[in-house]
């Protein structure tokens, strides 16, 4: 059919285990029309990767929290690529300093959500960046 | 938009099988969804792969929201891993009837397969459909049957009394209990526990474990047995499930469960298989046609005399019956191309 919605996956990758955002993401965005996939917390680059594949996403967004975005993002960004994944739309959400967002772009992450983003604005940029995957 | 037949890499239907065959787990996502939003690819896919399964054991588990379901699929999947079996799991969760979105979260559960190349797990939006599976769960679960996965879950949405659908999408359904969930008279009404070839009473460590399991033995098995001809006559007879109690979350009971199954597997292979697999042929059959005969009847040719007797309908000018008929024959009058 023809405006089936958009499958995104909402995941946490490492080890802090606050996901109250992320959770009010993925309900947002089930709010906006989407079908959201939820993966939970303590997600490795690998699971990430795997879901991603495995539920055919059209989207991956990530909730780091941590500080370990700089290793986390490239490698699970690096691993969709060799999975053939790269036409997927990344985007990043939680505490990201401004001066890593420029290092996150360039390993392949379209967007970098900082706190007070709405889900509207979220919501709308994926709309109009995302690829519909058939 | 974008679909699987301009997929750079992969090709079309044809290549998109032939890397699934292969083993190749992103052209198998990609078939599941071209299948989940009906695509060309998905009919020219399935008219391939279709004849290629049937040799899976297809497994449905059903029961209420929040029995365990996605913790025990998880479970049964470390098991008939241990046993050397692949799995295929399709975890399906609801579609809000109001924006169409969904919240997919059976995965959280099942994350510890995640690096495992032989289990394959997809979430399923429901789409709107009613009865527990989305419309297409049936189809996914052949594709992969025809991928050659040994072993395939089939997880329903949270279910109450009536989603019975479940049992003619699998050879065997299960349908999930949680302990102190209601009295004798709920294990008798008719229903969902009609269709489970087992009963399973999850969350086996909580107080009152063993007496739901009992209750449910004493009413499900009070039936007239299957070989009873006095009894029953050529009437439709109930099943006669077997009650086990699963602890999912430690995988106490679990591999007794897949051994339940195996037991199931064997017994229906032989003897009830030809009317059992009849029965699900129908089912599948029936609803591709409603669907079809949906779809026409919003087709152009179509639109204004479907809007035109559902209007009437619901201004009570015309009752649903005599519109139905109307509709059959406006079918009738426009063929096709």
């Amino acid at each position: 059919m023809t405006d089936r919605p958009l499958k995104v996956l909402i995941a946490k990758p490492g080890l802090d285990g606050h996901d109250r955002g992320a959770k009010v993401l993925a309900r947002g965005l089930r709010d906006e029309g989407f079908e959201v996939v939820y993966t939970g917390l303590r997600q490795t680059p690998e699971m990430v990767a795997t879901a991603a594949l495995q539920e055919d996403v059209d989207v991956v967004g990530l909730s780091i929290l941590s500080g370990a975005h700089m290793t986390l993002v490239p490698k699970i960004c690096r691993l969709l690529g060799e999975a053939g994944l790269d036409d997927i739309l990344v985007t990043v959400g939680g505490i990201i300093p401004d001066d890593d967002v420029p290092a996150l772009k360039a390993a392949g992450v379209a967007a970098v959500f900082g706190p007070g983003t709405t889900i509207a604005e979220v919501a709308d940029f994926v709309r109009a960046n995302a690829r519909h995957r058939g | 938009m974008g679909s699987p037949d301009n997929n750079p890499g992969i090709g079309g239907a044809e290549g998109l099988v032939d890397a699934a065959l292969a083993g190749d787990r992103r052209a198998l996502a990609r078939l599941l969804t071209a299948v989940e939003n009906r695509t060309p690819t998905a009919e020219s896919a399935l008219r391939r792969l279709y004849p290629l399964a049937g040799r899976a054991h297809v497994v449905g588990i059903t029961g209420p929201p929040g029995s365990g379901k996605s913790t025990l699929v998880a479970s049964l999947t470390s098991v008939a891993r241990e046993a050397g079996r692949t799995v295929g799991v399709i975890a399906v969760d609801p579609s809000s009837p109001i924006t169409g979105g969904a919240l997919l979260g059976d995965r959280v559960r099942m994350q510890i397969h995640a690096g495992d190349n032989d289990v394959f797990i997809r979430s399923m939006a429901a789409r709107g459909h009613a009865g527990g599976l989305a419309s297409t769960s049936s189809a996914a679960a052949a594709v992969m049957d025809a991928a050659g996965f040994d072993l395939i879950l089939i997880e329903t949405v949270g279910t109450g009394q009536s989603e019975v659908e479940v049992a003619a999408a699998a050879d065997t359904t299960v349908v999930l209990e949680a302990p102190e969930m209601g009295d004798e008279v709920q294990a008798i009404k008719a229903g969902l526990l009609e269709v489970a070839d087992l009963v399973v009473v999850n969350k086996g460590d909580r107080p009152g474990a063993l007496r739901t399991a009992s209750q449910l033995r004493a009413m499900l098995v009070a039936a007239p047995r299957a070989g009873d001809k006095r009894a029953a006559g050529d009437r439709p007879r109930p099943k006669q499930p077997v009650v086990l109690v699963t602890t999912a979350s430690t995988g106490a009971g679990v591999p007794e469960l897949l051994a339940a199954l195996d037991r199931h597997r064997a017994i229906t292979r032989d003897a009830a298989a030809p009317a059992a697999r009849r029965a699900r042929a129908e089912a599948q059959v029936w609803a591709v046609v409603a669907e079809r005969l949906r779809e026409r009847l919003a087709s152009d040719g179509l639109r204004a005399t479907s809007d035109a007797v559902l209007a009437d309908v619901a201004d009570h000018r015309l009752d649903p019956y005599a519109a139905a008929d109307q509709l059959l024959a406006a079918l009738t009058t426009d063929q096709p191309k």
